[in-house]
């Protein structure tokens, strides 16, 4: 049998992934092939990308059409046969082959849901020496390694697990946190759909680690795709006994739940997505006290991102100085970066921190989808800072970041050509704000729309200075007065766009000189 | 006897529904959205006589029971068209012109965002992001995702609604 790979991934999916396989499918006993549904490489532009294992290495056709299959049978594709729509080996595509991948090393290589491949593939390679260590000593490595949390707020992995590890309780757990609604991004939704296991591993040896036995993963609703994906993982990977009770004939035991959410972007944030895992509306918490020693329940919470989560099970594998290697400065390792929006190769690019904007976004991305001049970027999400094409040089590094009044974030990169008007993206920001507010502070609830209003008349020209100071100040406000970074960061946005594109606030008053 | 202890259930058909799904939670007050997700997935709404049946279920109260249907965007609290539409409008699809899309849709159905269509088969709904940025704009059409949508997929996909 020769396996053919078609993406199950939502993304391949949501351009005819489904169609193809469907349409292989039929020819499958005559030619001799078994048709597996893998996780997708994240060429997500070249999307379906259909792959053919041969003697020379996975032979890649893409972008396939259902329309595409008769001409690909008659050209013997599946014996790796000449067609216009051959790429060659697809682990030698530059894509590819210019990345680091620690953390999608194997997503798009297995079937997700199948056990022995992920273990032929180096899975639970770290969940075996974790159950040889202590709890503390798996801490040390997890610090060691630098790793911090992917999320967003970069706080340092090891330092919340000891927290919690330190933590005396009768009950903690860990909850991964995959409510992951900033726009320009989907890693998180490419592990749970394209190597689950992965993330069930990090869990495990993070529930080890602290202590806890039991753990959820909050993933937003909507991603129906990845929660089956994690339904049928969970299933796997307990009747392997990776999950469970007795863990591989040790006294550690770890159950899984998944929970939906309910389309609140308020739910990443983590004390909402608490009270949401409570049953409840997804309001924030104040903080103190912080989720590591009143968290779920109230009990002491180990609570990650999918892709910090993610990056451990290589860590405890091949050791935290091996992930330290990577990086730059305090950003150690490597960020899955997410090419968005209008990019001519959109798509998931791993690479350790230090790579610029530049190789991002015109290297790997080759410029916009459109074919015109790149003209802003968001990084890191709604709530991040826009960044005007002449500062592409910057270095992906949470500090460097910081210092330029920016975020990396969850590390998604959302690309604008210059038909964008910067005054309505502000405006939008403030607008999502308003929308996505739990209403427990005022700065955000009330702030938020007062912010749409005074963008409106700065539109408008109305007294544009005036109300640019008013912006500003109710920025401050806004920033200073939050309980949650959504109210606290929705001024990254408006202020970038304003300093960096003041010209776009601007139009009445130029309009009215012309 | 009186007519108060009965095993007839003179409950409405939905209060009855809501019960059972509760149950199916081991009435965990914790797995709220969960079972409001399978009311939704069984009716196509959350219909208010299962509000006071979920309260006495989980021993929650009416209110707090309302105030969790109400936060989330997810739950309807009217029935929906056969099909639901998701737009994105959020940055990415922004950036690939989703504005423009939901402008083009709502002409075409003569609807706005979160309205049904006169024939009962379409209602259209703002997201904010799918997920799928790469291959922006995006739409989901019922659980189904949809990348790089234009005039022409969009006019497919409505056409398949109405059939």
């Amino acid at each position: 049998m020769i396996k053919i790979y078609v993406p199950r991934d939502s993304a391949a999916r949501s351009v005819g992934a489904d169609e193809v396989a469907a349409a292989l499918s039929t020819r499958a006993a005559d030619l001799g092939i078994e048709i597996v549904r893998n996780g997708s490489r994240g060429l997500l532009w070249l999307e379906p990308v259909v792959e053919v294992e041969t003697a020379q290495g996975r032979i890649a056709y893409a972008p396939v059409s259902e329309s595409d299959v008769a001409s690909l049978i008659a050209a013997d594709f599946h014996k790796g046969g000449a067609h216009p729509l051959r790429l060659g080996n697809i682990e030698e595509h530059p894509y590819l082959k210019n990345q680091e991948r620690l953390t999608f090393a194997r997503c798009g290589i297995t079937d997700p849901v199948s056990v022995a491949d992920y273990v032929k593939h180096g899975g639970f390679e770290g969940l075996k020496t974790a159950l040889g260590l202590s709890g503390a000593a798996i801490v040390a490595e997890v610090t060691e390694s630098g790793l911090r949390g992917r999320g967003g707020a970069g706080f340092p992995t090891g330092i919340k697990w000891k927290t919690v590890h330190d933590a005396a309780a009768d009950q903690k757990y860990v909850c991964c946190n995959a409510d992951e609604g900033d726009s320009g991004t989907f890693a998180d939704r490419m592990v749970m759909e394209g190597d689950p296991l992965m993330l069930i591993e990090g869990m495990t040896i993070a529930a080890i680690a602290v202590g806890a036995n039991k753990g959820y993963v909050y993933i937003r609703s909507e991603y129906p795709d990845a929660i089956a994906t994690m339904r049928q993982a969970i299933v796997a990977a307990t009747e392997a006994n990776w999950l469970g009770n007795n863990i591989q004939g040790t006294d550690k035991s770890f159950d899984l739940e998944i929970r939906r959410g309910a389309a609140a972007y308020i739910c990443g944030e983590e004390t909402a997505m608490l009270e949401s895992l409570e049953g409840k509306r997804g309001t924030v918490r104040p903080k103190p006290p912080i989720p590591a020693l009143e968290g779920l329940f109230g009990k002491p919470t180990v609570i990650n991102n999918v892709l910090s989560f993610a990056a451990v099970p290589f860590i405890l594998a091949k050791g935290g100085a091996a992930y330290k290697n990577y990086g730059m400065g305090r950003s150690r390792g490597t960020l899955p970066f997410q090419l968005a929006g209008n990019i001519r190769q959109g798509g998931l690019v791993e690479k350790a921190f230090g790579v610029t904007l530049r190789q991002l976004v015109m290297d790997f991305g080759g410029g916009t989808f459109t074919g015109r001049p790149v003209r802003a970027i968001q990084v890191g999400g709604p709530l991040g800072s826009y960044l005007p094409a002449d500062q592409m040089d910057i270095e992906m590094d949470y500090e460097t970041f910081a210092a330029a009044q920016a975020m990396v974030g969850h590390g998604g990169l959302v690309v604008f050509d210059d038909s964008v008007d910067m005054a309505r993206q502000a405006r939008f920001a403030m607008e999502f704000c308003a929308i996505e507010s739990c209403g427990k502070c005022t700065p955000c609830r009330i702030g938020s729309t007062r912010g749409v209003e005074v963008i409106d008349k700065i539109i408008a020209g109305e007294q544009r200075e005036a109300n640019l100071e008013l912006l500003s100040d109710l920025c401050q406000t806004m920033t200073d007065g939050s309980l949650c970074a959504m109210g606290g960061l929705t001024p990254m946005p408006v202020l970038s766009a304003i300093k960096h594109f003041p010209e776009d606030f601007d139009k009445p008053q130029r309009l009215a000189a012309e | 006897m009186s007519g108060k202890h009965t095993l007839i259930d003179k409950s409405p058909r939905e209060a009855t529904a809501a019960r059972e799904i509760a149950l199916r939670y081991g009435n965990r007050p914790d797995a709220l959205l969960e079972i409001l997700h399978d009311i939704q997935h069984d009716m196509g709404y959350i219909p208010e006589a299962a509000l006071p049946a979920l309260a006495k279920a989980l021993n929650r109260s009416r209110a707090e029971i309302h105030g969790v249907v109400t936060f989330y965007e997810d739950f309807h609290h009217d029935p929906v068209g056969r099909h639901v539409i998701h737009i994105c409008r959020a940055e990415a699809c922004q950036a690939m012109k989703a504005n423009e899309l939901i402008a083009m849709v709502e002409r075409f159905l003569k609807v706005k965002l979160g309205q049904t269509t006169a024939d009962g088969a379409i209602t259209i709904e703002e997201v904010f992001c799918l997920g799928n940025c790469a291959l922006a704009p995006a739409v989901m059409v019922n659980d189904k995702l949809v990348g790089r949508v234009d005039a022409a997929k969009m006019e497919t996909i409505i056409a398949e609604c109405r059939k």
